[in-house]
């Protein structure tokens, strides 16, 4: 089967065909596509970013990431957990958060610098 | 009053000020100093949490933040200078600012040259006139950005996003990922003003619908008129028109609008600053310099980007040209006019000096089109043509042109069929 999709790898959003059986791609300007038209029929993953909660600093919250794409599938999990985080001032860019979550070789990584107040 | 003299004033602190720091720093200027008005640099990149930032600057994709780190850390072990919490109330056209801050109280700073990068705001509700009852729960997508990214609270729990801009889409994800019930994108236009990667990413990852060519026709308030409670859209004919009979409602409490940026350049009035009425912004030549003598603008404030890698690019331009203006003095020379043709909404710039082997145009087409060429003209010649698959206006465009094929007359970019 073919299936249609937009690549979401960079802002060009090229529009992909991919055949679920074959895994073979096409519509895709670089080979970025490839691989994410490859992933989206087998194991379609994600980048996470959200926040999470931070005491001392100026403002309430600091903006994490996951540092690779993570399975969709678990986006809303991914979720749940940093819920649960709280961190202190001060933190910058790349501290890890949460290291390996479910398991995974995917880290939760703060993405601003947050002096302490 | 404190009166500071600097060589380079740059007024903004985000991705275009720090890019015009940058590039009038490696231009050769030490005395420089950036004044902004947030505590910290990065503008609207701190509350843009999201990726997709910098694929074409750094050949990574990184966070807004994360974004803004890296021109903040490449200034760092510069002479570049910050003073944040402060803001400037008023510009001449001699280059003299006038600076509040709550530290050191009011204080007029002149610069040998000035660059503006105030950024832009969003278009409100006033801007675009939606009937309704006038209560809590419409916000700008931009808003309810910073409240949920940086303040931690999320402004409503069933969402209907008015516009389909990257803003509108890219808050869609946010909120249904915080937990918000999104209900409906709708876009008043037949297609939509965001990229297709946000369409796929936070509309279709979370079956959130897009309504194209319909409309917020009605806002319905709550028992005790305080809070939304229902919204109306209804679809719109081909001149934009709401078509009776066509209402769906949608029970929510919140309404984000996500329709347009508008430049900030009350200052750049205040210094007499000419503005384009199709950009809003100033008119600039190409070393990115505005009507009035060795004052400069970049970034939102001279034209609205989708990338902020453009901003960047675009601000080391605009600190090139303030640095060689404190260094050469003005541009001599006649200019040449830049116009747009059929289909092209504006050119920026729109004058073009004699400096420098080529200039690059920068624009958005009118409605989106395929297989077609942009066409840039001198007379009856073309100077040059590029072919396009597809060219929407949510994209923005360029053309470089040699300047040695202008002969003093006046260029015009259109877009023509293949
Ligand atoms: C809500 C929103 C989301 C966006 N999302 C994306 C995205 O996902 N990807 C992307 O590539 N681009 C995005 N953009 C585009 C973005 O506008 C540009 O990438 C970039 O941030 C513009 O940079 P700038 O420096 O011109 O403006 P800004 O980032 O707005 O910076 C202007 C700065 O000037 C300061 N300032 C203004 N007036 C004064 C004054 N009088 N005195 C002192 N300081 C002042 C402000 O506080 C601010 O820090 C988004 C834009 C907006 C508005
Ligand atoms: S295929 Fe390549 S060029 Fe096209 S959207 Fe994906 S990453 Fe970008």
């Amino acid at each position: 089967m073919i299936k249609e999709f937009v690549c979401i790898s960079c802002p060009r959003g090229c529009n992909l065909k991919v055949d679920t059986e074959t895994l073979k791609v096409e519509g895709n300007s670089c080979p970025r596509g490839e691989a994410y038209g490859k992933a989206e029929v087998t194991n379609p993953v994600r980048t996470i970013t959200s926040t999470v909660k931070i005491k001392g600093a100026e403002s309430p919250r600091v903006s994490v990431r996951t540092d690779k794409p993570i399975s969709k599938q678990l986006m809303f999990k991914v979720m749940e957990e940093l819920d649960k985080v709280e961190l202190k001032a001060p933190c910058k860019v790349g501290d890890i958060v949460i290291k390996g979550i479910f398991g995974t070789d995917v880290n939760i990584v703060v993405t601003k610098e947050m002096k302490g107040v | 009053m404190n009166f500071l003299n600097v060589d380079l004033l740059i007024i903004g602190g985000g991705p275009a000020g720090l890019a015009a720091a940058y590039g009038a720093y490696n231009a050769g200027i030490r005395d420089i100093l950036i004044v902004e008005r947030d505590h910290r640099l990065g503008g609207i990149l701190n509350q843009c949490i999201h990726n997709g930032f910098g694929l074409h600057r750094f050949k990574e994709e990184l966070t807004g933040p994360e974004y803004a780190q890296r021109y903040i850390d490449m200034l760092k072990d510069t002479s570049v200078k910050v003073v944040s919490d402060s803001m400037v109330l008023d510009l001449s056209a001699d280059r003299v600012a006038t600076i509040m801050s709550s530290k050191e109280g009011l204080r007029k700073i002149q610069g040998k040259a000035v660059v503006l990068a105030m950024g832009c705001r969003e278009r409100s509700r006033g801007a675009i006139s939606i009937p309704g009852d006038r209560v809590a729960g419409v916000y700008t997508a931009g808003a309810a950005q910073k409240y949920c990214n940086i303040d931690g609270y999320l402004v409503g729990k069933r969402v209907v996003i008015l516009g389909s801009g990257d803003i509108g889409l890219i808050m869609a994800r946010r909120m249904t990922l915080e937990g918000a019930k999104v209900l409906a994108d709708v876009e008043l236009m037949p297609y939509s003003n965001g990229l297709n990667r946000n369409i796929a990413q936070c509309l279709n990852d979370f079956d959130i619908p897009l309504y194209l060519s319909h409309t917020v026709t009605d806002i319905i308030a709550d028992e005790d008129n305080k809070r939304v409670k229902k919204v109306v859209i209804s679809k719109v004919d081909e001149n934009r028109r709401p078509i009776p009979g066509s209402e769906v409602e949608f029970e929510c409490d919140t309404l984000l609008l996500s329709v347009g940026l508008i430049p900030e350049n009350e200052l750049s009035t205040k210094a007499g600053v000419i503005l384009d009425k199709r950009t809003r912004g100033p008119l600039v030549k190409d070393n990115l310099e505005t009507s009035v003598e060795g004052i400069f603008a970049c970034g939102n404030v001279l034209q609205v980007h989708d990338l902020v890698d453009n901003v960047s690019a675009e601000g080391e331009r605009a600190g090139l040209g303030a640095a060689n203006f404190i260094n050469n003095g003005e541009v001599k020379g006649d200019l040449v006019e830049a116009v747009p043709g059929e289909g092209v909404s504006y050119l920026c710039p729109q004058l073009i000096t004699k400096e420098g082997e080529y200039v690059d145009l920068f624009f958005r087409v009118r409605t989106p089109t395929s297989n077609c060429k942009i066409v840039a003209k001198v007379g009856d010649k073309v100077v040059r043509s590029i072919p396009k698959i597809k060219v929407i206006p949510s994209e923005m465009e360029s053309i470089r042109i040699k300047k040695a094929d202008l002969l003093d007359k006046k260029v015009v970019v259109q877009l023509e069929a293949k």
